[in-house]
């Protein structure tokens, strides 16, 4: 006994190593860098979604056509208002030209990808039902039909 | 003198800083995108079709500018929405022996409500100042009795629940057999419960 603890004092305790501190670092960074999606536009409306249930995941990001459908927000608004505003790539365009924007959108998807294109509708929970009915009609021009109410998961009954 | 040396060990003591910099970075960019939500088929733009619709047919639900839902003439509760059109699609009108008998049907079998799920129609209409959430809830509410009624007649069928199925279908890791089994089982499935809402035009007024 004595002479355990005679060995423990005269010796100090060696570091604890970190040598694999790079190592559970850097599968932490893999791990982040493969789930992260960078935001490619630049949201210029409010867009909070409502929630809902039954939805379907949306992960196959190169046969979407996205629309956001809000108010703009605090830093556009200073010369455009408080009315509802469609975004697309990135500015403002109206109802009358999503129609042109989804085609072109469309017409940059590699061929075999045109019929299963889907138009995801990111619409804050502000919006009204008159711009989406009259985007609907744009979309169905254009024969755009399969269309995507985007939302968050979660209770429908939130939204009431 | 030199050969008896070991060759200095690189110093790996920053690596751990580096790798911290470049997590810390991705950890503030990431945003775990989650983009889900509920899929529609809109009809095709040609308004030719017109189809003789029986009224019991038909499940008209009405959201209007200040979000009330109606369904069969009544202002309803989002709450039983579900269940009121579950009971309408269920229903299995046709008595026993009639062509067009749904048999898998466990509705009450009532004279006002659809004949055969085949047959069911929703339809749900809005007005220009119905909210967008209001209107989400109500279609969630629908796809939800489908999955409900799929659900069950999955379950019975297959003895898997239709969601399993439906994602296992997308699931690229599974052989061409598999995948060609399950698009029977869903092609059968949603054979017995077929989805179809109409959304008519919006009406001012």
């Amino acid at each position: 006994m004595i002479k355990f603890n005679k060995y423990r004092s005269s010796k100090s305790l060696p570091p604890v190593s970190t040598a694999s501190l790079p190592d559970i670092v850097f599968i932490l960074l893999f791990f982040f860098m493969t789930v992260t999606v960078m935001k490619n536009q630049n949201l210029l409306v409010e867009n909070t979604l409502p929630t809902a249930t039954e939805t379907e995941k949306l992960d196959k990001k190169d046969r979407i056509i996205e629309i956001y459908v809000g108010r703009p927000t605090a830093e556009a608004k200073t010369n455009l208002g408080d009315e509802l505003r469609i975004q697309m790539d990135n500015k403002f365009i109206t109802v009358d030209e999503v129609g042109d924007y989804a085609l072109q959108a469309l017409s940059s998807m590699p061929e075999h990808l045109k019929s299963v294109a889907t138009v995801s509708i990111k619409a804050d929970i502000g919006v009204k039902m008159g711009i989406i009915e009259d985007l609907k009609n744009e979309l169905r021009m254009v024969n755009l039909l399969k269309i995507n109410y985007t939302t968050y998961e979660g209770a429908a009954v939130d939204n009431l | 003198m030199k050969n008896h040396r070991s060759p200095q060990e690189v110093n790996a003591g920053s690596m751990a800083d580096i790798a911290f910099l470049l997590l810390i970075f991705f950890l503030v960019t990431t945003s775990i995108e989650n983009d889900a939500g509920l899929n529609r088929l809109m009809p095709s733009n040609d308004n030719e079709a017109i189809v003789d619709i029986r009224e019991r047919n038909l499940f008209e639900i009405s959201i209007n500018n200040s979000d009330q839902i109606m369904a069969e003439e009544e202002i309803i509760n989002s709450k039983i929405l579900r269940k009121k059109v579950i009971a309408f699609i269920d229903n299995g009108g046709y008595t026993l022996g009639m062509d067009g008998y749904c048999d898998y049907c466990k509705g009450d079998r009532l004279l006002d409500l659809s004949e055969n799920p085949d047959k069911a129609i929703i339809s749900i209409k809005t007005q220009r100042n119905t909210s967008y959430p209001v209107y989400v809830a109500v279609q969630n509410e629908v796809i939800a009795a489908y999955n409900t009624l799929r659900n069950r007649e999955s379950l019975r069928l297959f003895n898997t629940p239709y969601e399993s199925i439906y994602s296992d279908y997308y699931n690229e890791e599974i052989s061409e057999d598999q995948k060609g089994q399950l698009k029977e089982r869903l092609e059968i499935i949603r054979a017995l419960y077929p989805q179809k809402i109409l959304e008519p035009e919006t009406v001012n007024n």
